[in-house]
């Protein structure tokens, strides 16, 4: 059994679609912690001590947030800044976030065919998250592919529900240990790895 | 006409001169009566009865302002230090005057009068030195309260003591046909007692039904009527009864003390009760009978040195028997020494009932009236003079000696209550030179105990100023009381200090308007952030997200600043004759500017309406350099 972690973190959740549902399947999962930073820190005054020893706790870190400008909302970048402390996240005794996983749940306004090189947006979803990849590979983490629910403008109800489940079933799956996570290099998107099962029949 | 004229002339005069408004009445008396100018004498007798309602207005007010749950909560200094101080000052003096040789009826009644102090000198003058927090203020204010209650069984008990034949040119004699004429001493007592309580039962089953009643007209000039009815009524009934109508106008203001017309009768009777008042006090000051007085100065001052220092001692002795310190005590003992102008009013009551002779009572007025003129210059005595040998004003920090003398903070704090401390703590927290400034004492001794650096002293003064370092400092921060004295200070840096920026505590709105008006940049309203605070945590238990109510608290206190700024400059000159009022229709243009303000209710970051109708509107799949859902 793997304890994850999400890190959930909108600025305005209340606008939200995709998120909303999201975290409608995903909050509530036994052994999945989830932790909202915006509604836990509205000063940002991130707790050190604390956000460490959640750390500790767990082996998946998921980063759930919306893609703004292609990277998380300030929060999560403030988290970063403060609890990936030298001596503790990296560096020299920093070692205790050895052997864990991490990766990134994102919603995007844009569809997979704009987020290609020859795309408009000219660099792949994989790209654009190489701060993270490199943060995680600093920390002794693995990285793992992102899980991304593309063209969500235009989305409706129905596909929404179905990506929230999708979401929620990865979860599930990866807290059961069914889901490989020995090649990474070889999935593009976590989707890929969800097994199909009935509950996810659109 | 002349006693107008007198008023206006010698109350701005008295109050310049720091004596106070009934001082000035005094004098405006003094001036236009037969010892001086002359203009007025003998209708002097039927205005005293025309102005007494003044008294009896007043009493009407200290009833109703009197707040039961206050009284509780002091009960045991009100009772003890109160209680012991008229008790015994009471006592003291009646000895004095038995061994001048009155009469124990008398001298009783002597006693009494003697034992009272002016209520409204000394808070005035404290609050004035910002002193009301202070133990000398709390005491001072116990010992006050007492003496208003006390005021109730001295009028019912006064009847009982006379002795003098009541005197024949009076007009009281006229009223002496009254319901109780025929009943021995006792009976009289008995139908105090009886009145007393029909007024009470009246007050609470009768009265505020009425009020109602009234207030639903909503015709103002009725509830001003029927206030003056209800006054008018009682003080009738208990003249009737033989009684002090202050009395009965006392208690019922006291019963109606809790109701929700409390501040209706207040601003409604204020006006009459001031002008009434004054009167009184002129008609008083015209009454002192100076030929008598001019025979034997020496006789008057030496009363007057007796009695400031019999009561000075005794509330001396009770400060220690209460464990004041040193410093407090003194400014309490000093502050009580006079006897009030309520005395006045029993004097003429006496004079009225046969309770003292004529020639006593003129001295005694004589006597009352210098002791309230030297208030204020035996503070300033106190100040200067006694507390610097005594107090503990000039000592520094006794471990902390020669270095810290050169050592220049940057930071001068004036005034370490609440406010002033918790921005002292935190300062100190990281190690900020703070130099502190404290007028309390006790306060102080403590301060230095633990090591901060205090001046003992009025930080308004610009010695004060100049020997904590005012002029190589960078930042003072103002959080005295009353607000004046803010101002006041802030004068004063201006003028000796232009360089030393300053920080300076508001009260509320009209504090902060004055402040500005100053010209203050740094101006911190007490309440604002505490309050947004709380709308917050409202919010959050509602179920509103944390972050969202957050940016809105922080929204609407930079909305509200600058309209607070914006409603200084359109406010309205005109002075207000209660804070009530005025708060009320400030509250109105506030919420009335607020309104429009499309920015305090939607919050319009990260909105992706115009996004999803740009992809809409474009039919083409979205350009994605944009904030995803």
């Amino acid at each position: 059994m793997a304890r994850i972690l999400v890190l959930f973190a909108h600025p305005a959740f209340e606008k939200s679609r995709v998120h909303k549902e999201m975290v409608k399947y995903a909050s509530h999962i036994e052994g999945v912690t989830f932790h909202d930073l915006y509604e836990t820190y509205p000063d940002y005054d991130i707790d050190r001590a604390r956000e460490q020893y959640l750390l500790l706790q767990h082996d998946i870190i998921v980063m759930q947030h919306p893609f703004y400008w292609y990277s998380c909302p300030a929060i999560l970048k403030e988290w970063q800044d403060l609890v990936l402390e030298h001596g503790w996240a990296y560096g020299r005794g920093g070692t205790h976030l050895a052997g864990k996983f991490l990766f990134n749940a994102i919603t995007a306004g844009g569809r997979e065919d704009v987020y290609q090189e020859t795309g408009y947006n000219r660099f792949t979803i994989k790209q654009l998250l190489a701060p993270f990849d490199q943060t995680s590979y600093l920390c002794k983490m693995t990285y793992l592919p992102p899980f991304v629910v593309h063209d969500t403008h235009r989305m409706n109800h129905a596909t929404i529900e179905f990506h929230a489940k999708q979401y929620q079933q990865l979860l599930i799956g990866l807290k059961e240990d069914r889901i490989s996570l020995s090649e990474p290099e070889k999935i593009k998107y976590m989707n890929d790895l969800v097994p199909a099962t009935k509950a996810l029949k659109l | 006409m002349v006693y107008l004229a007198a008023a206006v002339a010698m109350v701005p005069v008295a109050k310049k001169l720091g004596l106070g408004s009934v001082l000035g009445y005094l004098l405006a008396g003094v001036v236009i009566g037969p010892a001086l100018l002359g203009f007025i004498g003998s209708e002097g007798q039927d205005l005293m009865h025309f102005a007494e309602f003044g008294v009896v207005m007043m009493l009407f007010i200290i009833g109703l302002e009197l707040e039961p749950e206050l009284l509780w909560k002091l009960r045991k200094p009100i009772i003890g230090l109160g209680g012991m101080q008229v008790a015994l000052t009471t006592g003291v003096a009646a000895l004095i005057a038995v061994a001048f040789g009155f009469d124990w009826k008398p001298a009783l009644a002597l006693g009494m009068i003697v034992s009272l102090s002016s209520t409204a000198i000394v808070l005035q003058t404290l609050n004035e030195k910002g002193l009301m927090k202070a133990s000398a203020g709390q005491s001072s204010f116990s010992v006050l309260l007492f003496q208003d209650i006390a005021v109730i069984p001295m009028l019912a008990l006064f009847p009982l003591l006379a002795t003098y034949e009541v005197p024949v040119d009076s007009e009281a004699t006229i009223h002496a046909k009254t319901l109780v004429d025929g009943l021995p001493g006792w009976g009289r007592t008995l139908v105090v007692f009886g009145s007393v309580g029909s007024i009470i039962l009246a007050g609470r089953f009768l009265i505020k039904p009425l009020f109602r009643i009234v207030a639903r007209t909503r015709l103002r000039e009725l509830f001003t009527a029927s206030a003056l009815l209800l006054i008018v009524g009682t003080a009738v009934l208990m003249t009737q009864v033989g009684l002090s109508p202050a009395l009965g106008t006392f208690l019922a203001g006291v019963v109606l003390a809790n109701s929700e017309y409390k501040h209706e009768l207040e601003s409604d009777i204020d006006p009459f009760k001031g002008l009434l008042l004054g009167l009184f006090f002129i008609a008083v000051g015209a009454s002192i009978d100076f030929a008598l007085i001019m025979k034997q100065p020496l006789t008057i001052l030496a009363l007057v040195a007796l009695l400031i220092v019999v009561k000075g001692f005794v509330l001396y002795v009770l400060g220690k028997i209460f464990k004041m310190g040193t410093d407090q005590n003194l400014i309490f003992s000093f502050a009580l020494s006079q006897v009030g102008e309520f005395a006045f009013v029993l004097f003429s009551f006496s004079l009225s009932q046969g309770i003292l002779p004529k020639p006593t009572i003129d001295i005694m007025v004589a006597v009352v009236a210098i002791s309230m003129g030297l208030t204020p210059l035996l503070m300033l005595l106190n100040e200067k003079i006694i507390q610097p040998r005594l107090g503990s004003c000039s000592e520094l920090p006794i471990d902390k000696l020669p270095d810290t003398i050169d050592e220049k903070n940057p930071v001068i704090i004036a005034g370490f209550g609440n406010f002033g401390s918790t921005v002292g703590r935190f300062l100190r927290a990281h190690n900020v030179g703070t130099t502190i400034l404290d007028i309390d004492s006790d306060r102080v001794d403590l301060l230095r105990k633990m090591g901060f650096k205090v001046y003992y002293g009025d930080a308004s003064r610009y010695d004060l100023l100049k020997s904590a370092g005012a002029d190589t400092a960078r930042l003072i921060i103002i959080t005295l009381e009353p607000p004046d004295k803010r101002l006041e200070m802030i004068e004063t840096i201006k003028k000796h200090f232009p360089n030393l920026r300053m920080l300076v505590r508001a009260e509320n709105r009209f504090d902060a308007y004055d402040l500005m008006n100053a010209g203050m940049l740094h101006v911190y309203r007490e309440t604002i952030d505490t309050s947004l605070r709380m709308g917050v945590d409202v919010m959050k238990l509602l179920g509103y997200r944390s972050y969202t109510a957050q940016r809105a608290a922080r929204t609407f206190l930079k909305v509200d600043e600058k309209n607070l700024k914006k409603l200084s400059a359109i406010r309205d000159q005109n002075q207000y004759i209660l804070a009530a009022k005025e708060n009320i229709e400030e509250l109105e243009q506030i919420i009335k500017t607020e309104r429009g303000d499309i920015k305090l209710q939607e919050d319009g970051a990260w909105d992706e309406e115009s996004l999803i109708a740009e992809e809409q509107d474009s039919g083409v799949p979205m350009l994605s350099n944009t904030p995803g859902s």
